[in-house]
């Protein structure tokens, strides 16, 4: 685990993680993480390495699809697909935003 | 009928059948899950659904609630509908009893205990996942935060109740939305506490990835002569230089003005074009001389 520490104490900022801790951090196995990674939906810094690493955004799209698909009874396809339209939509709610607060203020 | 809450948290009415129920949870749960909805009641809403159906989508749950309400839950001398699925004496965490996913799901806490061993750590270790919302200029500048973290706690008859820890902690400048903290050891039993970091949305900025953008109103006049402008930056008003001619919409970037995460994130300016909402006299005169002045159809792309 790549980490910055700051301010002396115990908490640090998690900037990588390896296979074996992505799968405790989201409470999965390695297989669950293979499988998500074959359908796209997270994709580790590079494929070849002895050990997978993967970063922020990476790590923060397989947590969500492991309590999607806990909590909603999605399958691997189901999550990817629940994943790429939740990111479409926020970028056209940000763009949404953009034209809302087009009128002289 | 005592209570009514848990009807009401799921939308149906106490004459519902299992099957309307099961279908409300499922719609609620894909409606109000936190990962879909980003509005500020849906965890609440996700969290009050689920409570809901633990009790309602199990007969004698059920059963037990419309008879009593809220104290479904309290040992009573009479037939006790529980008794078939409760273990007796001291507490085991009885899968029967309590859904394991709801559980974990309600009190953001992971029971993935086989991965842990292999890290040398005892069962009671439990590393906890908590979720922090925090204003841009926070992660920004680096600020303290407190968060309450509700965890549950097993009493000497078996029951479950709530205990509320505070925790102060310094979101570290420079973090991502999105991003995770570890709080070593402060999890249960001594595990880890892992916080997700989220911003909140910001009157002045629009915040993706480790880019900001900001909508910056100028002028015409601005727009077609160019020259200097103030605009905001998180640190600081700084001047932007508008190019001759400048396009609505067009992006202007200043490099490393964004989140001061590692690889440092930049900010947009957004131009809009902006009629002054009243002309003088004077300024109409001059609006009629350029009208005269610079000819061209904007709309002929239009076939017009």
């Amino acid at each position: 685990m790549r980490k910055a520490s700051t301010d002396g104490t115990n908490v640090h900022l998690i900037e990588t993680l390896s296979l074996s801790e992505l799968t405790m951090f989201c409470d999965v196995n390695a297989e669950w993480v293979v499988t998500l990674v074959e359908h796209g939906v997270v994709t580790p810094v590079t494929q070849a390495a002895p050990e997978w690493e993967f970063t922020p955004p990476h790590i923060a799209r397989a947590r969500k699809a492991s309590r999607l698909m806990r909590d909603l009874g999605l399958n691997f396809a189901g999550v990817a697909l629940v994943l790429d339209l939740i990111e479409e939509r926020d970028a056209l709610l940000r763009k949404l935003t953009v034209l809302e607060t087009s009128e002289f203020a | 009928m005592s209570d009514t809450t848990y009807y009401k948290a799921l939308g149906v009415p106490t004459s519902a059948t299992a099957d309307d129920i099961k279908r409300a949870y499922r719609k609620m749960a894909r409606k109000y899950h936190p990962d879909v909805n980003p509005g500020p009641d849906a965890d609440a809403k996700f969290k009050a659904a689920g409570t809901a159906y633990e009790v309602l989508g199990d007969p004698e749950k059920r059963a037990a609630y419309d008879r009593y309400g809220a104290d479904w839950d309290q040992p009573r001398q009479e037939y006790d509908p529980r008794q078939n699925t409760r273990t007796q004496g001291g507490f085991a965490f009885d899968e029967r009893d309590v859904n394991p996913d709801m559980f974990r799901e309600f009190f953001g806490q992971n029971f993935g205990q086989n991965f842990r061993q292999d890290f040398g750590r005892s069962s009671m270790q439990r590393d906890q996942h908590a979720r922090i919302d925090i204003p841009l200029e926070d992660a920004i500048t680096g600020q303290r935060q407190t968060l309450t973290l509700q965890s549950p706690q097993v009493d000497a008859t078996g029951h479950v109740t709530m205990q509320t820890r505070t925790i102060d902690l310094r979101i570290p400048k420079g973090v991502m939305p999105g991003q995770s903290l570890r709080l070593k050891g402060q999890g249960e039993g001594g595990g880890d506490l892992f916080i997700e970091v989220a911003f909140k949305p910001h009157p002045i900025y629009r915040i993706d990835g480790r880019d900001l953008y900001v909508t910056l109103p100028i002028t015409p006049w601005e727009a077609a002569l160019g020259g200097k402008v103030k605009m905001p930056t998180p640190t600081g008003p700084v001047d932007l230089n508008i190019p001759e001619n400048a396009r609505n919409d067009q992006k202007l970037r200043l490099r490393g003005r964004g989140l001061p995460t590692a690889q440092k994130g930049d900010l947009y300016a957004v131009l809009q074009i902006i009629n002054p909402p009243k002309l003088s006299p004077k300024a109409r005169d001059l609006y009629r001389e350029l009208a005269r002045e610079q000819t061209g159809n904007p709309r002929s792309k239009l076939g017009v």
